[in-house]
């Protein structure tokens, strides 16, 4: 009996949480895209996707439904298998990397891997591969440009993405997922705090890496059509997409695991301390927050044109008031209390990697996009020397901070002008380019597959 | 019974992708292939439970070097190549190189049941969780025991990049 449950636990529980978020994940994408096109909608002004239910809540399964029926279209000239293969590769690679995720202390569904977060990044660059092969397959000047554009670009940004890593994890000593945000809950502040130079690194460098705008050169559209994607229709599109965003999803979970301190609520060291009552106001905030949304879906129900659309948004209401009250079970009924950290745990740790998604959004409709040419020299002229010099400092950093017996928020002492210094030197680096420019024209840089 | 099998998968594949990548005329089914060979030795590694070698080949040889190999591949016009002078043309030398180490290992087996101390090295398996994690191992090793190799390869990669930059350089 033992061992049939042991076996069922090492196998099959892995494998169900494997379809469930093979499962679940389009839906996710698919509402990321809806909120990414609200938001766009917002800030220029207009409504956005309005028709398929209230506020156009259904869309993405109306996108969902339109993408699996329509016309698979291989071209003649393509290397058929290599077509195939190509987005399958891109998919499974994104998908894979989830696995090494812990999303709560409970969650994570290959449980306790000792290379945890080098899992996570080596598994997701794989991706890349779909990109080029799927751009080489497709046997067109647009797509093989884009696919070229893109695997450049990724393979830069990886150096600096993987030094900003290197730097975070100097403070922790382990690779494994858990433990860093253990070490973050046991020296009670997050990495965000000690190493922004590093934080700051990834984001940059995890835009590039997931060809989101400002850095999306290789889906320009005004010069390439859609880069890599162009000749992928219907189902195969869809799943470069899907890569696309579950890609983001990735990116963003990472640096919340590495930087913003996981699952932990703000303040979580202090949780239940005397004298820090005050702050456990904060476990009733994602309650707040869901009755608040609840609140304001009831609110708007009477302006709703149909009586079906006002059935649904009564319906998300009753959703959003359900998900509160079981995150306020474990604060309140003394029983629940062992769930505390699993169900709230998952709670912020979904909220940081949407706030995380959403600023990649910001960033989106806000900047124009980059020149190839500015894109590769921000990699390798400013990003890479930076990230460098931050890895050294931050080490140098630290051992002062052994050298004086340092811990937690004490380590700031140390931190803070290792960050300073950072920033100095990236201002050199800076003027340095700009005194380099000065002597030729910056528009006559080299146009290395400027298109 | 599961580790027997898993382990006969992943050297099926990485044996028949090996073949396939050498046979295949277009260049990127080769590199396909190839990157599935270093896939299947990376599963190999983690049976092991080297995980951290795992993730280094997956790291470094198939998300860095291959990337780099199809990057090169896709720039070169493949119908202009294959009418060009292939340097391929050491078939016979390759046979023999093949058979000297065919024979070399064919030895190694046949040793290892008849001189005691020679060949291969009978060992039992350990317990999963009386290991140490591997990439604190590796770490070990490389920092304390081989500080010195470790710092020599370095210097050397080190030379080999600015070459590569003063070369390119050069040409521009």
């Amino acid at each position: 009996m033992q061992a049939t449950i042991e076996f069922l636990k090492l196998y099959w529980a892995p494998l169900l949480c494997g379809v469930a978020v093979v499962a679940i994940l389009p839906l996710i994408a698919g509402y990321i895209v809806l909120v990414e096109r609200k938001l766009m909608a917002d800030m220029q002004a207009r409504l956005g996707p309005m028709r398929v239910g209230p506020h156009g809540l259904l869309q993405p399964i109306a996108d969902a439904v339109k993408l699996l029926i329509k016309e698979d279209i291989i071209p003649d000239n393509a290397d058929k298998m290599v077509f195939w293969l190509a987005p399958v590769l891109s998919v499974g690679a994104a998908l894979l990397s989830l696995a090494g995720l812990a999303i709560g202390p409970a969650f994570q569904i290959a449980q306790d891997i000792n290379i945890g977060i080098l899992f996570v990044v080596g598994i997701s660059a794989m991706g890349i591969f779909g990109i080029v092969l799927g751009g080489w397959a497709s046997n067109s000047h647009y797509s093989l440009m884009g696919a070229l554009r893109s695997s450049a670009q990724l393979v830069s940004y990886e150096t600096a993405a993987g030094m900003a890593l290197v730097s975070a994890l100097l403070f922790t000593g382990t690779l494994n997922i858990k433990s860093i945000v253990e070490v973050q809950s046991i020296e009670g502040i997050w990495f965000v705090m000690l190493a922004p130079v590093a934080f700051f690194t990834y984001l940059v460098a995890s835009i590039a890496e997931t060809n989101r705008a400002p850095f999306d050169l290789p889906e320009a559209e005004s010069e390439l059509v859609a880069g890599y994607m162009t000749e992928f229709s219907g189902f195969r599109w869809s799943l470069y997409f899907l890569a696309e965003y579950t890609n983001m999803i990735v990116v963003a979970s990472v640096a919340t695991t590495l930087f913003l301190g996981g699952w932990l609520r703000p303040f979580a060291s202090v949780h239940g301390l005397p004298g820090f009552h005050l702050l456990n106001f904060l476990d009733l905030v994602p309650t707040l927050l869901l009755v608040a949304i609840a609140a304001y879906c009831i609110v708007r129900t009477p302006k709703q044109p149909t009586r079906v659309q006002q059935m649904f948004m009564l319906a998300v209401a009753g959703l959003c008031f359900v998900v509160g009250l079981v995150l306020l079970a474990p604060v309140v009924v003394p029983i629940a209390k062992p769930f505390y950290a699993g169900i709230h745990g998952g709670f912020w740790f979904i909220l940081k990697v949407s706030l995380y998604i959403y600023f990649f959004m910001w960033l989106r409709f806000t900047i124009p996009r980059y020149r190839f040419d500015q894109l590769m020299r921000l990699g390798w002229h400013f990003l890479i020397p930076l990230s460098i010099i931050n890895v050294l400092l931050v080490g140098v950093a630290l051992i002062a901070g052994s050298y004086f017996n340092l811990h937690g928020w004490g380590l700031l002492l140390v931190t803070t002008p290792a960050a300073i210094i950072t920033l100095v030197a990236a201002l050199m680096i800076l003027a340095a380019e700009k005194q380099r420019d000065a002597g030729h024209d910056p528009n006559a840089a080299s146009d290395f597959y400027a298109g | 019974m599961l580790d027997k099998a898993l382990f006969y998968f992943f050297a099926a594949v990485a044996v028949a992708s090996a073949v396939l990548m050498v046979t295949r005329r277009n260049v990127v089914h080769g590199a396909i292939f190839l990157i599935t060979a270093l896939l299947a030795t990376a599963g190999i590694f983690l049976q092991l439970r080297a995980e951290f070698l795992f993730i280094v080949q997956i790291i470094l040889y198939v998300g860095g070097i291959m990337v780099l190999f199809v990057f090169v591949i896709m720039l070169v016009n493949l119908d202009v190549a294959l009418q060009q002078i292939q340097f391929a043309r050491q078939k016979w030398v390759a046979l023999l190189v093949a058979l000297a180490l065919a024979g070399q290992v064919g030895l190694m087996f046949w040793s290892s049941g008849k001189m005691p101390g020679q060949g291969l090295p009978v060992l039992t398996a350990a317990a999963a969780s009386s290991l140490p994690p591997n990439s604190e191992t590796v770490a070990h090793s490389l920092f304390e025991s081989y500080l010195l190799p470790f710092e020599i390869a370095s210097v050397l990669l080190l030379v080999a990049m600015i070459g590569a930059v003063v070369m390119a350089k050069k040409r521009m």
